[in-house]
């Protein structure tokens, strides 16, 4: 019982960079928008935070500095799609090359300096002395409460309110969103920003809660995954909690069976999450052979008004 | 009455880049009255009305509405003025259920729980018992058939409210019943003191619906007149603009023997519905044989498993004394099938090539085209160049992209290609879709030239009247299977009409 509540709580403490990511690319693509720069931005977000917290010794600072440069990083990359209508695919690619180098540029100087303090907990009162759910609720710290938060919001946000049907609306049938007097571009921008802004507050997350010092491509791919979770999720928030935390536990499993004096080599180990995905990949194109992919419609497509249909 | 003009354009010019779509065209509509807006493809019809939808921005000209000078900047500026459009094809989310679709870009309220959501569906349901115009307001788009996605267009349109209803095409995609009951609604609409403007190029509904008909050609307006100051004949005479070509003459052929032969076949589609069900037909040497029926109830599979695209399920495929096996593509072009796809640009012509390897496609492995694997690229374009002219088709040469080719020479040269090889069977999936009169008359004549010499086509086609126009022997189909089968002498267009609705049972005929 122990050890399954241990690998919860490690799942969530490693799952939930994953989530945020996972939410902010969400966002993007479910306004139409291919978002492959997650590593990049997560990277970014990371890199920034180290710094920011360094200097300043404020963690709201450092917060602020993350959403700032992941915001720019959304205003250029929405102007390289949605306005200069170049290919997503490759916007996204560069989008993570830039930040990968960017940020172990910047880094350098910082490299395993630990940052001066952490992200506080915050305990819900009354929740310790329930049996089990206080075990795994007890000392979460702010940014997991604000995971949590999230993916409700996302979720009504989404189905529950007028700009949620717009968003599903540009994603799926943009010239329709037009006509209908939504504003495609702006939407796509709006979103664009605020899901990078989720996406470098992943790597903030990482930084600041997982392991709070910086190292060159400290991610480790973890923007890749949350790529594919966006997927496994198939758009929707809720589902994407389960995804992440079912990653974040498979992440913890390899280092488990080390501690218990495992004699599979920890490469292999370290493997275990991205072997994962692309099993669970496998079986879900199995699985939905017949069925739509869930995945918006004009994902991808450029929209630009007076081309002639 | 006192009419009032709802709507007036004037000296209207739109181009898009050195092509001109509308002229100088004048057009204007009253309130209280079915405006029909009558052209052949491509005359400029659609283009004027994406203006007063706010798609497009005229180049010049002027636009008002209800006695204001009005610029229609965008979609949301014409249904904020009062005009609704029902595009030809819907402009409909078809993930989002019908009431989502027809509030969508509606700014108030900004939460929406699910009382908000009923109090909706309530007040969408009481507009579209009104209007006879039903649905289910909690279903996804994707759900619903084309007939009330068109009614949820018609819904959305006035449930904003607007006084001006334009509707493009919009019994292209209806049996004739649907067609019927949306017209009843269109005179309760008009009746309401709406305006509603009908594109279309189909004289019978211009003469059973509307009140005053415009013509339009090649981008300029020709004629406005009075229903009844005017006929169909002459309509049809300003429309093409010069006399209309009477049903085809053919000469009576023998009926030759057996050449394919479909028993029972079944075919599922995408996502594991079944799109041929039990379907058996027939198709002698030297004959046209039409399939008509009303989109998506299998034509695009029946060709695709013929020419070898798609593998069915069960049943018997013969063609030409031999049992077809597996689906093979390279095995039913070598058998001697030709395949005119249902859309050229999608699956008959690669766009961004020119037009010799186009041409090549179905035969670059022969000895003539190729040696070794090598193409022989001097006799190829001398090759393509005889095809191009036998064809008349106009390109600028042969290396031009065929995606910069009008929709007319693009077929024509998918044609060339089809026909060269001297197919057994022919089948051309609305191979007409598209062009202009001139165009479609070079199509059928290629089609009746094929059939006089002994060759078979299977025509599956939307259009009816081309159906009836140019078969020798008419098969209706309906949800994957032939309901209906006449000879060319005993056709007529109700009774297709009732079997294109499944009205019609095929199994009371046989009785």
């Amino acid at each position: 019982m122990d050890m399954l509540i241990q690998i919860i709580v490690a799942a969530v403490g490693s799952g939930t960079p994953l989530l945020f990511a996972t939410l902010g690319g969400i966002l993007i693509e479910r306004s139409g928008i291919i978002q492959l720069g997650a590593e990049g931005l997560m990277l970014m977000g990371a890199v920034v935070a180290c710094i920011a917290y360094i200097h300043t010794g404020s963690l709201a600072a450092a917060l602020l500095a993350v959403f700032a440069v992941s915001a720019l990083l959304g205003v250029i990359h929405g102007f390289l799609t949605v306005s200069l209508v170049s290919n997503q695919i490759v916007c996204g690619l560069a989008m993570t090359l830039f930040g990968a180098g960017l940020s172990a540029y910047l880094g350098k100087p910082y490299s395993g300096n630990p940052i001066p303090g952490s992200v506080p907990k915050w305990d819900m009162p009354g929740l310790e002395s329930i049996p089990l759910i206080g075990d795994l609720f007890a000392h979460l710290d702010v940014l997991t409460w604000l995971s949590f938060l999230l993916v409700i919001l996302m979720h009504l946000f989404i189905h529950r309110t007028s700009w949620g049907l717009h968003l599903r609306a540009i994603g799926d049938n943009p010239p329709t969103a037009d006509v209908m007097g939504i504003r495609v571009q702006a939407f796509r921008y709006g979103y664009i920003v605020v899901g990078s802004m989720l996406i470098g507050l992943a790597g903030a997350d990482m930084l600041l809660v997982y392991s709070p010092t910086w190292t060159e491509g400290m991610t480790a791919g973890r923007g890749w995954i949350a790529i594919a979770l966006i997927i496994f999720a198939r758009w929707n928030p809720v589902r994407a909690l389960f995804c992440a935390y079912f990653f974040g536990a498979l992440d913890t499993v390899g280092f488990r069976f080390q501690l218990l004096g495992s004699h599979i080599p920890s490469y292999f180990l370290k493997m275990i999450p991205y072997l994962v995905t692309i099993l669970v990949l496998m079986y879900l194109g199995w699985r939905n052979r017949n069925k739509p992919s869930g995945s918006p419609e004009a994902l991808g497509m450029p929209y630009i008004r007076e081309q002639r249909f | 009455m006192t009419t009032s003009v709802s709507v007036e354009m004037s000296r209207i010019c739109k181009k898009f880049g050195k092509v001109m779509a509308n002229d100088q065209v004048d057009f204007s509509a009253n309130a209280g009255e079915i405006h029909a807006l009558l052209g052949e493809n491509g005359a400029g019809k659609s283009t004027m009305m994406c203006m007063l939808s706010g798609v497009y921005r005229p180049t010049s000209g002027d636009i008002r509405l209800f006695g204001k000078s009005v610029k229609i900047r965008s979609p949301k500026d014409a249904a904020q003025l009062g005009v609704g459009m029902v595009f030809q094809n819907f402009r409909l989310v078809q993930t989002l259920t019908a009431a989502e679709n027809i509030v969508l870009g509606e700014k108030s309220s900004f939460w929406r729980g699910s009382k908000w959501m009923r109090d909706k569906q309530e007040e969408i349901r009481g507009i579209s018992e009104k209007f006879g115009l039903p649905f289910p307001v909690d279903r996804p788009i994707w759900q619903l058939s084309v007939g009330e996605q068109q009614r949820i267009e018609i819904v959305k349109t006035l449930y904003r409210g607007v006084g001006l209803i334009i509707l493009d095409e919009p019994t292209s995609v209806l049996t004739p019943g649907e067609a019927s009951q949306l017209f009843d609604t269109l005179v309760q609409l008009k009746a309401e003191g709406k305006t509603i403007i009908l594109t279309t190029h189909k004289l019978k509904e211009v003469m059973a619906v509307a009140d005053r008909i415009s013509v339009m050609r090649k981008g300029r307006m020709i004629h406005t007149v009075d229903k009844s100051a005017t006929s169909e004949r002459e309509l049809a005479q300003i429309m093409v603009g010069k006399e209309m070509t009477p049903p085809r003459e053919m000469a009576k052929r023998q009926k030759g023997k057996s050449l394919l032969s479909v028993q029972h076949l079944d075919v599922l589609a995408e996502l594991g519905r079944k799109a041929l069900d039990n379907l058996s037909l027939e198709v002698h040497e030297g004959e046209i044989v039409g399939v008509a029926g009303v989109a998506g109830n299998g034509q695009k599979e029946l060709a695709e498993v013929l020419s070898g695209l798609l593998p069915w399920k069960r049943g018997k495929i013969v063609f030409n004394g031999q049992e077809m096996r597996t689906a093979s593509v390279r095995n039913a072009i070598e058998s001697g099938i030709s395949h005119v796809p249902e859309n050229r640009m999608k699956s008959g012509l690669a766009g961004s090539l020119g037009v010799v390897d186009n041409l090549l496609f179905k035969s670059y492995r022969t000895k003539e085209r190729s040696l070794l694997g090598f193409l022989r690229i001097g006799s190829n374009r001398r090759w393509s160049q005889t095809l191009v002219e036998q064809f008349d088709v106009k390109t600028p040469d042969l290396d031009t992209p065929v995606q910069q080719l009008s929709g007319g020479n693009q077929q024509k040269l998918l044609f060339a290609r089809e026909i060269h090889r001297e197919p057994l069977l022919m089948i051309a999936v609305h191979p007409t879709q598209g062009l202009d009169i001139g165009a479609t008359e070079g199509v059928h004549r290629l089609l009746t030239n094929l059939r006089n010499s002994g060759k078979s086509v299977l025509l599956i086609s939307e259009d009816l009247d081309e159906v009836l126009q140019l078969s020798d022997r008419i098969l209706v189909i309906y949800n994957g299977g032939i309901i209906g089968e006449m000879a060319r002498e005993e056709a007529d267009r109700e009774r297709i009409g009732e079997y294109m609705a499944g009205l019609r049972d095929s199994g009371e005929e046989a009785v």
